[in-house]
């Protein structure tokens, strides 16, 4: 594992070297913006019990910056580099698969982190205008920003297979959006049809990203979400060895 | 300990893609310090034997070992002993040169001391140092061949294997990367893939000619020299009478065939095949100054690639 770290620093270059990483941010404190905007909109309307974290991820711009934003960062982490002939370049120095993929991986979900950073200051804001510390405990906060992280650690890595399985950045980008978005539907209001059998929105609920980040907003710690973010990140990484490896198969 | 040793063993190797077979059964040996070149035109299996002897494609049957190390089963043994520049010279066009080989000698396996030195060797050996601090996809075409080399360089390998090296050069930056990788050949084992004729000619000491994915043909350069200069056939254009032309060299010791042409206002083209590989230049210009003609050319014929193709694979039917 001697080249990771110079491979995760490549992976974050990847994204300042570009305009698409600028982008990504610029994409994200817009929507972080608006969501601001929609927040002190709602805490003027109706008296404010909740921490304010919590009212920031029911909205629906966390899920709208983490759905769109994901497979952006990741879809030229496989896919741009076998289109550009740079894979062939780095399959053939003596780094493994799983160093390549861990280091695409973290690379991606560094940069992820990188883009929610500006969120910590707005929250900061918000606590000097109100004056209300109670509503920003940093325990809270903290939690809050695990949750980020695991749900991003969640769409990176889907995002990375989807960008192994292909040459085409924007196939990539289209594969990992409807993963994504489908992973997203499962678990979003599982049991509000009253289709589904018994047994169906129980497990729903299991994987229903929306409960998951109202738990970690509210800073509960919640161990069978933590479980269930890691094992589907391990399965994607393992995926995503896989069709690495694959090429040796053929 | 090696020494001695050939550093490829390719025995019976086979690569079938869906559909078709981009190798057929070939096998050779390359020893240390030669220089090889595949020579062949575009779809002859260049590409793939040179991405399997990398270790980046496997083999569908055959074993192929570099340096005693076998690609498939033993990669980053065999990873650490070759320098591979694919087709395209594929780089990172958003780093800048030094951080780009510095960023490869890390991949490589080099440490932070002894890649920095490295890297400043192979900036200086390619000529890179005046636009070290430059974004390689502000670089031109030459420039940035040269960075694929150096990064081919950067771990100091036994052996260099370039794909192409030449391919969408203009003519003074090909001369350049042509006598970089003449220099290699000092240091290191460099295996190569062209196209191009006179680009194996100038550069290596051994060709394979690879068609259909066979080998057809494994010689010495100077005995491609001796296939390609057919049998010492010499052409000459000469201001004289054909008639003339035809008295003068048809009965002159060593002449074995002699065939006039006419060309533009009094000029002939003369043709003349040796006996026993007799060079006949000498003999064509005695003869014109003796007679006072005036000799506007004289040349070795010489065949081209696509003769030398048609020549060895009608050869080929012929036997089967």
């Amino acid at each position: 594992m001697r080249a990771f770290p110079t491979l995760v620093l490549r992976e974050l270059g990847m994204q300042f070297n570009s305009l698409t990483g600028y982008v990504v941010i610029a994409g994200v404190l817009l929507l972080t913006g608006f969501s601001l905007v929609d927040l002190v909109e709602r805490i003027r309307q109706m008296p404010h019990e909740a921490p304010v974290t919590e009212l920031f991820y029911q909205t629906a711009y966390f899920w709208l910056v983490v759905l769109l934003v994901s497979p952006v960062i990741t879809m030229r982490s496989f896919a741009g580099e076998k289109s550009g002939g740079t894979y062939e370049a780095l399959m053939t120095t003596p780094v493994g698969d799983w160093e390549v993929v861990l280091a695409k991986f973290a690379g991606a979900w560094l940069f992820f982190v990188l883009t929610w950073l500006p969120v910590a200051g707005v929250l900061l804001v918000m606590r000097q205008v109100t004056g209300e510390a109670a509503l920003f405990e940093p325990r809270v906060v903290a939690v809050t920003f695990g949750g980020i992280g695991l749900v991003g650690s969640l769409f990176m890595s889907l995002g990375c297979f989807a960008s192994a399985l292909t040459r085409s950045e924007i196939v990539a980008a289209m594969v990992s959006f409807l993963f994504g978005i489908g992973l997203w539907m499962l678990g979003y209001r599982p049991d509000s049809s009253g289709l589904l059998p018994g047994w169906a929105a129980p497990a729903l609920e299991h994987i229903s990203m929306t409960r998951h980040m109202e738990d970690f907003s509210r800073g509960l710690v919640v161990g069978r979400h933590v479980v269930f973010y890691l094992t589907a990140t391990w399965l994607f990484l393992f995926l995503t060895q896989r069709v690495v490896e694959s090429r040796r198969w053929k | 300990m090696d020494q001695g040793k050939p550093i490829i063993e390719v025995e019976n190797l086979t690569k079938r893609y869906p559909g078709r077979t981009a190798v057929d059964d070939v096998s050779f040996v390359i020893g240390r310090g030669e220089v090889v070149g595949f020579l062949g035109p575009n779809g002859a299996g260049k590409s793939t034997t040179l991405r399997i002897l990398a270790s980046y494609l496997p083999a569908t049957s055959g074993t192929v070992r570099v340096a005693g190390h076998d690609v498939f089963h033993e990669p980053d043994e065999v990873r650490r002993r070759i320098g591979y520049m694919p087709e395209n010279n594929p780089l990172h066009l958003d780093m800048r040169v030094r951080e780009y080989l510095k960023f490869r000698s890390r991949l490589k396996g080099l440490g932070w001391r002894r890649g920095r030195e490295r890297v400043d060797t192979v900036l200086e050996q390619c000529g890179l140092t005046g636009v070290s601090s430059r974004i390689i996809g502000q670089l031109s075409k030459g420039y940035r061949q040269r960075v694929g080399l150096a990064d081919a360089l950067v771990h100091e390998p036994d052996l260099v294997i370039l794909d192409e090296p030449t391919i969408g050069l203009d003519p003074h930056q090909i001369r350049s990367v042509r006598s970089l990788v003449k220099d290699l050949g000092k240091r290191h084992t460099v295996v190569l893939s062209t196209h191009i004729l006179s680009e194996v000619e100038m550069t290596c000491s051994r060709v394979l000619i690879l068609h259909r994915g066979r080998i057809l043909a494994a010689d010495r350069t100077e005995d491609l020299e001796q296939r390609l200069s057919l049998g010492g056939q010499v052409v000459a254009e000469i201001e004289a009478p054909a008639a003339a032309l035809m008295d003068a060299f048809r009965d002159l010791p060593g002449v074995e065939t002699t065939d006039v042409q006419p060309l533009d206002g009094a000029y002939q083209r003369v043709t003349l095949s040796p006996k026993n590989g007799v060079d006949l230049r000498p003999v064509v210009f005695g003869e014109a100054r003796a007679r006072g003609w005036t000799l506007r050319e004289l040349t070795r014929g010489r065949r081209s690639l696509e003769d030398i193709f048609v020549h060895l694979t009608r050869g080929k039917v012929k036997e089967e």
